[in-house]
């Protein structure tokens, strides 16, 4: 109770000086809300081309439907397959004609069909890997009625290049800016915390113990932390609408990212007294 | 109350600020701590109040001692020893009430009783009319007196007073006198450090040690 106290009475003793360190607490995390705005878009952008990766079986005229049941249901036992769909000669030529109009011509004088049949085979999400795509259309290859299987090598492996980029693009500039906002936030808080010194000081004089020294300050530094990070949900967010309004279609962060960013500026800021606090404590 | 035994304290680059001190401060005593700048006065009141540690020898302050109590329940030793100093240390932006009631708030005092104690406690020193004032607003002698009040809060066995008049005019000083005699009339025992021989020379009935290059050259219970 004393400590809520403490903590509340300290943000109305110095406004300025706890509400400037708030303000860089957000300004730190607002940096981190917006890298967070980018990766996760590029994520929903990565992951919408990865959904497309898919396995073409195609199969040889004369095989027969008790052998292409056979197949299906092999591939489809595949763990890391989601489902096998069987495109017949005559829905390929359909296909054709639908997605190909400028062809039309081309598909409705026909004598025979020179479409193949063929499985269409899709792919879990998170198994979409060159490596997994290369060993299901392997496994296709085996069967002496399959004519070919492809799924876009080269396509694949760029898309997965891109990806491995991005991750480590993530982990490597999110930890950056994730470190410079610690940094940021630490400096603040211990400048709030030097400033009150004198009370710190004082209680270690007339006999408070360390837990009662510690946790207003604990208190204060999770309020500044939550106050920094809602100010900084609130820059994010109006970046993200401005975004949206005049230059491109973007799409808002989940909740959870949000809830997790602002639990994590509160436990940050806490931490952060923690540490700043300690050295006063060995000072008497 | 307060013993020392064969107590030096080195420092790496400055060498011996007391060596081989020993004296015993009785429950009651009323001493004087007299010598020199750099005589290790302060040494020795930062001893006795466990603010430091002695490279040798043993501090025991009113049954806690320095080879046994922890930082991490320094406190403990705290509640019992009450501390003034030269600078008063007061708690700028507060006022005299507030700066006794926070030493009471944060040593756990229900707070329903902080305001009327904090209010008996100026009282006792003299300051009943002055507790709604700032401190910065009150003369020396009467922010020493917000600091005495301050440092009996816990209800002290012992107050240490580290050059507590070096601030203050002759009136002033005579009345943190006056103030101390009688608190330690009521059974606390005083540590007053002092450079001011002519203030020493006007009590004649307290006890008096003094200090010469960090030894114990005069004990006047000694002769």
């Amino acid at each position: 109770m004393y400590a809520l106290r403490e903590a509340i009475a300290a943000f109305r003793r110095a406004p300025v000086l706890t509400g400037l360190a708030s303000a860089m607490v957000g300004l730190a995390l607002y940096v981190v809300g917006l890298f967070g705005l980018a990766t996760y878009n590029l994520q929903l952008a990565l992951s919408s081309v990865e959904e497309r990766v898919e396995v073409a079986v195609y199969l040889r005229d004369d095989a027969r439907q008790s052998e292409i049941d056979l197949l299906l249901t092999e591939l489809a036992a595949i763990p890391e397959v989601r489902s096998v769909r069987f495109v017949s000669k005559r829905d390929a030529l359909e296909r054709a004609r639908v997605e190909l109009p400028e062809f039309g011509a081309l598909f409705t004088d026909l004598e025979v069909n020179p479409l193949p049949q063929s499985l269409e085979v899709e792919l879990r999400p998170g198994s979409r890997s060159p490596d997994i795509v290369e060993r299901v259309s392997e496994a296709a290859l085996l069967y002496p009625f399959v004519e070919d299987a492809r799924y876009g090598r080269e396509w694949v492996d760029k898309l997965f290049t891109l990806r491995r980029l991005g991750a480590a693009t993530t982990a490597v500039l999110g930890s950056a800016f994730a470190l410079v906002a610690a940094l940021i936030i630490g400096t603040a808080l211990r400048i709030a915390i030097f400033a009150r010194r004198e009370e710190i000081y004082v209680m270690r004089l007339v006999g408070a113990t360390n837990g009662f020294i510690r946790r207003p300050f604990l208190l204060e530094g999770a309020i500044a932390g939550l106050l920094g990070g809602v100010i900084a949900w609130a820059l994010t967010y109006g970046t993200y609408r401005g975004v949206y309004t005049y230059l491109f279609e973007v799409t808002w962060m989940p909740d959870s990212w949000v809830a997790l960013a602002l639990a994590a500026g509160c436990l940050f800021g806490a931490f952060s007294s923690l540490l700043a606090i300690r050295r006063h404590l060995e000072d008497l | 109350m307060i013993k020392l035994t064969n107590v030096s304290r080195e420092y790496p680059k400055r060498g011996y600020a007391l060596r081989d001190v020993s004296f015993h401060l009785k429950k009651g005593e009323f001493a004087f701590l007299t010598g020199h700048s750099g005589s290790g006065k302060s040494t020795t009141m930062r001893l006795v109040h466990m603010s430091d540690r002695p490279t040798d020898g043993e501090v025991r302050v009113t049954g806690f001692s320095s080879e046994k109590v922890t930082q991490r329940h320094i406190w403990r030793v705290r509640r019992r020893v009450g501390i003034v100093f030269q600078d008063f240390r007061l708690l700028p932006g507060r006022t005299a009430q507030e700066n006794v009631a926070f030493v009471l708030e944060v040593t756990g005092t229900p707070r329903a009783a902080i305001a009327s104690r904090a209010q008996r406690l100026l009282s006792q020193v003299g300051l009943s009319t002055k507790a709604g004032a700032y401190v910065n607003e009150l003369s020396g002698g009467e922010q020493q007196r917000v600091a005495i009040a301050r440092a009996l809060a816990n209800d002290p066995l012992v107050l240490l007073a580290d050059e507590p008049t070096g601030n203050l005019d002759d009136r002033a000083t005579r009345g943190v006198l006056d103030l101390f005699w009688d608190i330690n009339a009521r059974g606390m025992a005083v540590l007053m450090a002092t450079h001011d021989l002519e203030l020493v020379r006007r009590y004649p009935h307290a006890r008096v040690f003094e200090l010469d290059h960090g030894e114990l050259v005069f004990d006047s219970a000694e002769g």
